[in-house]
């Protein structure tokens, strides 16, 4: 290709100003417009080894979106990306690109010059295609009535015998799930997802907030998956109202796939954390994104606290802060690492920043200080005060290669807060586990799989953080994609 | 959508609904809950299940009218529908092995007692019963619970029906006078299982509360409905809602119970006022 755009910076996303967005719950990021896309994709040199395919965990065909995008075929982009990722429009915004393939590009090697915005372009191409579909799905807005039959007709379809079609139940509807589901149905399959909420999605609705993600891109992901005829089912906890074994034997699901994600939110283990006014960070963020709890005519409650201390570093920690700073709080990040060892994305922690978030790094709570007060009826009714911290220093390099944080002694001193809500990863859910006999888990108790998924059952597979703990949205795809062409192996070979 | 098939007031507060949903009927066992939305974009609340009919598909609950959503609830009528209705979510309550069980109820935590109750009948234990309520128009379920115990106690705060005190009395007097039981099952207000938890502890009875905490997803994932057991964390949700009542640190629960006490009074104004206005507007 010639006429390459030879500028060593990537044009920049326009964003919603900080001063602004801290006090609304709006996308930060507004995307690029036709031109600016354009633009952006002329940096890409199309190199014959594609790196950044490499850092794909879905294997998208990068070079190959761009030069579309280059071109102004943005419908034929958006056809690329779709062979290889089901969820373009949440990738674009939630992938961590700087370690995948951002972090690849050879436009990016040399000092002072960054990658093409890949994450940027596709974002773009998706929500150029979804904006021109969507004058079409407005129209298709259900009724309660309607919504009644067709949940009907989705329970029908569990007791489908059509044995010329082969029949996969997937347990889980967060991106490992609907990866998964997209691709098999594509390949032809009978694809049921049991979701355990009363919405689909998973982490994308409950986890991500509306101003990293907006919840209008994932239902439309959701109706996307429909279209190509998978049946979602919410309400359904898999392990609880049905068995993994039930699903084989009395409902004739040929293959199943968990995607049940990661499990029960991590506590310290320290004084104070029955407190109220002390979060896990599931529960604050499934408050304000799921059940919407920031909207004035929410009837699920949260608190409006004056000070908010997050513990935590990683990406959830940074959205529970974000979150917290838009209910008006002064948030703290408390951080036992220093600023660099930060697991969050880099863009995440200076959107967090901008936003007026303080960072705490190098710094530990020892215990939560309780409200006292004097009414003897409400001796027990106790609330956050204070939280206790102590500052640490980086000692010897853990297991981990890190650096590991060590207390510095004496050095105790309290942040008067109301609200701690604690970031600190996940434990896997030992629902399936408790309920399903065979399945062999690990020693942490994630579910044990193959490098295809599979999992000691024969035709059950699982993917995401079920099997690998607490990661990312894409890499849960990753999974996802690569389960589902070892299901459609598996069946293949049982015909 | 989840039809309501059957709505009974057992009290001016109480109100008792068959609701059809069949993979849940199919499943849940006494000691277990639902978790429902009474309306789109409404909030999600746990009801242990108070029983279920797996020919007609139907799972029974019962509530008390006591803040937004249950009042919300309330207010529909048979045939109207729930737009979500989970489960069976927690463990089911434990009754194997067990001869000989006292049940103990506290106001609306009889409707959870009853099913317990009933399952430890059809499993051949014998089972005491001693449920207590503020007053006799509060009274539910009494002739139900006759019907699966070999004695009952009934107790009011006021003396308005039945023996005037609370449900420890009669516990007290049984066991003092050395009856034995393998264990004393509690379901009711916190405060009341604390109570009675006390007095077994004394006679070094077994005793299991069942609890009900604020939660949300009501499997593991949200972590609102922990509780300390034995000095330890515990999730109702996923490792109970039955736990071994003289380890439950239930002043904490109290607490945590509350903490959304002040935002549930306004709220419930506001739709004590939507509901005003409407039937004003209707007249």
């Amino acid at each position: 290709m010639p006429n390459f755009n030879m500028q060593p910076k990537k044009h920049p996303m326009p964003v919603q100003n900080p001063d602004v967005r801290k006090g609304n719950f709006q996308e930060v990021a507004l995307g690029y417009d036709e031109q600016t896309a354009k633009e952006e994709a002329r940096r890409c040199l199309n190199c014959k080894n594609r790196p950044c395919v490499s850092g794909c965990p879905v294997g998208i065909a990068i070079p190959e979106f761009i030069s579309c995008v280059a071109a102004g075929d943005f419908e034929a982009a958006y056809e690329i990306i779709s062979r290889s990722s089901s969820l373009p429009a949440v990738c674009g915004r939630v992938c961590p690109q700087e370690t995948q393939c951002e972090g690849k590009c050879t436009r990016g090697i040399k000092a002072g010059c960054e990658a093409v915005g890949i994450g940027y372009l596709e974002r773009f191409v998706a929500d150029y295609h979804n904006s021109r579909i969507a004058k079409r799905s407005e129209a298709e807005t259900v009724a309660g009535a309607a919504e009644e039959q067709a949940k009907k007709e989705e329970t029908e379809t569990l007791f489908a015998t059509d044995k010329a079609v082969q029949k996969v139940a997937v347990i889980g509807s967060g991106p490992a799930g609907l990866t998964c589901a997209g691709d098999l149905a594509k390949a032809g399959y009978n694809v049921t997802v049991f979701e355990a909420l009363h919405v689909a999605g998973g982490v994308l609705v409950y986890g991500i907030p509306e101003f990293r993600l907006p919840k209008t891109i994932v239902r439309r992901e959701v109706e996307n998956l429909k279209a190509l005829g998978v049946t979602v089912l919410t309400d359904m906890v898999i392990g609880k109202v049905l068995s993994i074994e039930e699903l084989k034997r009395d409902y004739g699901f040929d293959a199943i796939f968990i995607g049940s994600g990661a499990g029960l939110p991590k506590f310290m283990n320290i004084e104070g954390e029955g407190l109220n006014g002390v979060y896990s960070a599931n529960e604050f963020l499934t408050r304000i994104n799921l059940m919407k709890a920031a909207e004035d005519n929410s009837t699920t409650p949260v608190q409006r606290m004056k000070t908010a201390v997050v513990v935590g570093g990683g990406n959830v920690a940074m959205d529970a802060a974000r979150c917290a700073r838009r209910l008006g709080a002064e948030v703290h990040i408390v951080y036992r690492r220093g600023e660099e060892e930060l697991p969050a994305r880099k863009e995440e922690v200076e959107h967090a920043k901008e936003e007026g978030v303080i960072f705490d790094t190098l710094t530990n709570p020892v215990r939560i200080l309780a409200t006292e007060t004097t009414n003897p009826r409400d001796k027990d009714y106790a609330w956050v005060r204070a939280v206790e911290c102590v500052k640490m220093r980086l000692g010897e390099p853990d297991e981990s290669g890190r650096r590991a944080p060590v207390v510095v002694p004496g050095s105790e001193f309290t942040i008067n807060a109301d609200c701690v809500i604690m970031s600190l990863g996940t434990s896997p859910n030992p629902l399936l586990k408790n309920t399903t006999e065979g399945l062999t888990t690990l020693k942490r108790g994630e579910i044990a799989v193959d490098e295809n998924g599979k999992t000691s059952i024969e035709g059950v597979y699982c993917g995401g953080d079920a099997a690998t703990g607490a990661a990312t949205v894409i890499k849960a795809m990753g999974a996802g994609k690569i389960a589902a062409k070892a299901i459609d192996e598996y069946l293949k070979s049982k015909r | 959508m989840y039809r309501i098939m059957t709505k009974k007031s057992l009290n001016p507060t109480v109100t008792q609904m068959e609701i059809h949903a069949p993979f849940v009927a199919n499943k849940a066992r006494a000691g277990q809950f639902i978790i429902l939305r009474a309306e789109e974009n409404g909030e999600r609340i746990p009801l242990t299940v108070a029983g279920c009919d797996k020919n007609r598909g139907t799972v029974e609950i019962i509530f008390q009218t006591v803040g937004a959503t249950t009042m919300k609830l309330n207010q529909k009528q048979a045939g109207d529908f729930l737009p979500d209705f989970v489960g069976p979510l927690g463990n089911p309550t434990k009754i194997e092995g067990l001869k000989k069980v006292c049940v103990v109820g506290g106001g609306v935590g009889c409707a959870i007692a009853l099913p317990v109750a009933r399952a430890l009948h059809e499993a051949g234990a014998e089972v005491t019963a001693v449920i207590g309520f503020r007053s006799k128009d509060l009274l539910i379920l009494e002739e139900e619970f006759k019907a699966v115990s070999s004695r009952l106690f009934v107790m009011t705060d006021d003396g308005s029906y039945g023996r005037k005190g609370n449900v420890c009395a009669p516990l007290e007097e049984l066991l003092s006078a050395g009856e034995t039981f393998d264990e004393v099952m509690t379901i009711g207000p916190l405060i009341m299982m604390k109570f009675v938890a006390q007095t077994t502890k004394k006679y070094g009875v077994k005793t299991i509360a069942s609890m009900n905490p604020i939660m949300i997803d009501g499997t593991g994932m949200c972590g609102g409905c922990r509780l300390t057991v034995g000095g330890k964390m515990k999730f109702a949700c996923v490792d109970g809602p039955e736990f071994d009542a003289q380890e439950i640190d239930f002043d904490e629960a109290m607490s945590r119970l509350r903490a959304y006490s002040d935002f549930e009074a306004q709220s419930r104004e506001q739709t004590c006022n939507l509901f005003k206005m409407q039937a004003e507007g209707g007249k």
